[in-house]
């Protein structure tokens, strides 16, 4: 038997699969419930379970938010509701110090990693790889499934770690030790980090089992005639998020194995020179580096906020394009700038630790390269403005979206020349400043790249709309309300408040901002308010919303929309087809769109 | 073989591409250099601390080297054997992988343990115990290895299945070869970085 046998996406692990696809592609034969909607092999199916998991996780993250923001915001008022709820961690109806920390932690690791790798990439990799390439299914749907159920996995045990008795991991989500190392020092670093690490774990396991697949699927399993270069950007961004991906986890789990070995076996790997004040004990841990944590922590972490960022600009690169009748510009420049940033990725992580101790004349090296992400970055922005211009805009929830995420990154990415300069970052470093930073330009857009997805792709995953009034209701008050939040907080950190805290008014600077985080609690609490609706609209979408009656509803080139409206697990029925051209032929010889599959006919203009 | 033939014809025109599953290997095995790779580092880093301790090679991990060295051998002839349809052979060789490798994993405890006698236990800081952590590691990928082995093995000798698909060994092999110079790699380094 040749190597060919399993190439189209169905391993030895379903031969009798393999069978039917090749004769029709379509399901004959009914498949159990335990088969079709929970162990899946289709990565459609895997895709749903990604963006599901992915939803509760965004809820529960962003409640925490609520929960710290509410201490914020009105640091002196009792809230009895809250004892009620949360026991001991808010006795007498105010959030006790160690819940607030653990609040944040846990809201930086659910939002970072479950909701925005996990459910983003996990979402979007898996829907659109083998549509949008031309592929039955994943290189190895078994892996795929793995992967949803490490993830899964890592879900459980992070969640677990909420209910255990000294509480979940509270040292920020970057776990720096000593404070991580030593369950003398904080209640969050007994049982709760170790559930975290074994969470994260778990996590990656789930992550590069993910990325293993992604990357193979791209590269190996495109249909006849689609060249890496008619991809559409979305492959492009998710094989370089998958890339970064595979390469930087890695890292982060022998940083955390080091640092499993300093909690439990008495290693000094990160540990030297401690006294714990709580147990007025020395430890005899000598000749270790907490610094060296933070470079194993940020060659992942740094890589990690592009892994974030990516498939955001590679759906926002679509849903702009498709939506504005208009090839994207410049396609080459935007899988080029794709490109400089995966291996700028690389090669900046200390610009986290400017104020660690390290060598100055390295820390300008890192300025220079961090600097250098400006480029690629402003090549995207100019692209995206420059497909938008003159286009004929459609102005869907999902392109609104699009266009929100441009407006976020410009403005979050310009504070990051701020935060890149070694000197400013000195009296920037831990601010308000960086908090409004990271939140908008990572969080905040990649929020947004992700519900431009999900209303443009919403039609294909479930054959129905989401409904649109509300869709525009979300954009508007999110994008407004996203602004009122971070915008303040610039201000905020330029006068040198802090992170982490969880009481200003005893400091006299800081007190006079009393009004301004009442105001901004108040708005984060309308803004995940109007983000229940979403999920309302999603769910009571996927039973109710209207029915997607057009094959190709918004007139896209890209090749997802020449399956059936409810694709079967092999996507096409009959062959796969032929794709002649690449992903962007918008308004072109005075037609709207021509898609892929079509034939170059000889009297075609050139582009 | 006739139910895959038309899947044949229709991918004909990829005969030359790499199978996915040997693809998703390499790309495995670069995640697993990076995590070695960030291990590695940490060592170099760490060596520049104050109060770092190395240790003696124990003779142990001279043995382990050869007994690693000669599985890949082993397992290229097992390969060599499954190509040639010759599956006596291949059962033969498979089964001789299997107990070197089971060789190595004991001769590195064996090390271990050498070295723990001397006194380079965990409670310390330098050379062992990044060895303990590293080398352990390693070894985990090396069980991983036996594990894929030992289901190849069991499907080898089930007479009722009669499978001539070479992917599965050759995936196999690739990851047993990597294993093996990952060894050899870090092996040097320790006797060079200790």
């Amino acid at each position: 038997m040749s190597n060919d046998v399993s190439l189209h996406g169905h391993s030895e692990v379903a031969a009798s699969h393999n069978a039917h696809h090749e004769e029709h592609g379509v399901h004959h034969h009914k498949e159990a419930f335990i088969t079709k909607y929970v162990f899946s092999q289709d990565h459609k199916m895997i895709c749903k379970q990604f963006i599901i998991t992915g939803m509760i996780w965004a809820i529960l993250g962003g409640l925490m938010s609520v929960l710290f923001r509410l201490q914020l915001g009105y640091p002196d008022t009792s809230f009895p509701i809250l004892e009620d709820i949360f026991g001991k961690w808010a006795q007498g109806g105010k959030i006790k110090p160690e819940f607030y920390y653990a609040l944040v932690t846990m809201h930086g690791t659910v939002l970072v990693f479950f909701v925005l790798t996990g459910g983003l990439s996990g979402t979007f990799a898996n829907f659109l790889i083998p549509l949008q390439v031309g592929a039955r299914d994943m290189a190895s749907p078994f892996l795929n499934m793995l992967s949803y159920w490490f993830f899964f996995m890592a879900s459980v045990v992070i969640l677990s770690s909420l209910f255990v008795q000294t509480g979940p991991a509270s040292g920020g989500w970057t776990v720096y030790p000593p404070l991580s190392a030593l369950g003398d020092a904080s209640q969050g670093s007994k049982a709760g980090i170790d559930l975290w690490i074994t969470g994260m774990a778990l996590f990656v396991v789930s992550s590069l089992l993910g990325g293993l697949n992604y990357i193979t699927t791209i590269l190996n399993m495109r249909t006849k005639g689609m060249s890496m270069t008619r991809l559409p950007l979305t492959i492009w961004a998710i094989l370089f998020t998958a890339i970064l991906g595979v390469l930087s986890f890695p890292v982060l789990l022998s940083g955390l194995i080091l640092l499993l070995f300093d909690r439990h076996a008495g290693t000094s790997f990160y540990l030297s020179d401690i006294f714990i004040s709580s147990t007025q004990k020395a430890l005899p841990n000598e000749g270790g580096s907490a610094i060296l944590f933070q470079h194993l922590f940020w060659f992942l972490g740094h890589p990690e906020v592009y892994i974030i960022i990516l498939p955001a600009m590679g759906l926002v690169s679509e849903v702009l394009s498709v939506n504005s009748r208009k090839p994207v510009f410049g396609y080459m420049a935007m899988v080029g700038s794709l490109f400089a940033i995966t291996i700028l990725a690389f090669l900046v992580w200390a610009h986290h630790m400017f104020i660690t101790g390290l060598n100055p004349f390295l820390g300008s090296v890192f300025v220079l390269l961090t600097l250098l992400i400006a480029v690629p970055s402003a090549i995207k922005v100019f692209n995206w403005l420059t497909t938008l211009w003159k286009g004929n805009i459609r102005f869907t929830p999902a392109m609104l979206f699009a266009i929100g995420f441009v407006s976020l990154f410009i403005s979050g990415g310009l504070t990051g020349i701020f935060l890149g300069n070694s000197t400013l970052d000195i009296a920037l470093h831990d601010t308000y400043f960086v908090v409004a930073h990271f939140h908008i330009v990572m969080g905040v857009s990649a929020f947004f790249g992700m519900f431009a997805g999900v209303y443009h792709w919403f039609p294909k995953m479930y054959g129905r709309y989401l409904n649109n009034t509300m869709g525009y209701i979300h954009f508007w008050v999110t994008l407004i309300g996203a602004y009122l939040i971070f915008w303040p907080m610039h201000y905020e950190g330029l006068a040198g408040m802090p992170r982490r805290y969880m009481d200003y008014s005893g400091w006299v600077s800081f007190r006079q901002f009393g009004d301004l985080n009442r105001f901004i609690s108040t708005v984060a609490m309308v803004v995940f308010a109007v983000q229940l609706m979403f999920v309302f609209n999603f769910f009571y979408s996927i039973f109710k919303g209207r029915r997607v009656t057009n094959q190709n509803p918004w007139g896209a080139a890209t090749m997802e929309w020449t399956t059936p409206i409810r694709p079967g697990h092999g996507n096409w029925p009959g062959e796969i087809p032929e794709v002649h051209r690449w992903a962007y032929d918008y308004a072109k010889d005075g037609r709207e769109f021509i898609p892929q599959t079509e034939p170059v006919s000889g009297n075609e203009s050139k582009h | 073989m006739a139910l895959f033939a038309e899947g044949e014809k229709v991918v004909n025109h990829k005969k030359n591409k790499i199978h996915p599953h040997k693809f998703t290997m390499w790309i495995g095995i670069g995640s697993i250099v990076m995590m070695f790779a960030g291990l590695t580092s940490a060592y170099i880093v760490k060596r520049q601390q104050p109060g770092w301790l190395g240790f003696e090679i124990p003779s142990a991990f001279w043995y382990s080297t050869g007994m690693i060295l000669g599985s890949s051998l082993t397992m290229q002839l097992a390969l060599k054997a499954f190509r040639e349809r010759n599956l006596r052979n291949y059962r033969n060789m498979l089964s001789v992988t299997v107990l070197l490798g089971i060789g190595f994993i004991i001769f590195q405890l064996f090390g271990f343990s050498t070295i723990w006698k001397t006194g380079v236990t965990f409670n310390g800081s330098g050379a062992g115990q990044f060895l303990y952590v590293i080398a352990g590691l390693h070894l985990l990928h090396v069980i991983g290895g036996i594990i894929a082995l030992i289901a190849m093995n069991i499907r080898a000798f089930n007479r009722q299945v009669r499978n001539y698909n070479v992917t599965p060994v050759e995936v196999v092999a690739t990851y047993w070869h990597f294993v093996d110079f990952l060894w050899i790699y870090l092996f040097i380094f320790f006797i060079i970085m200790r």
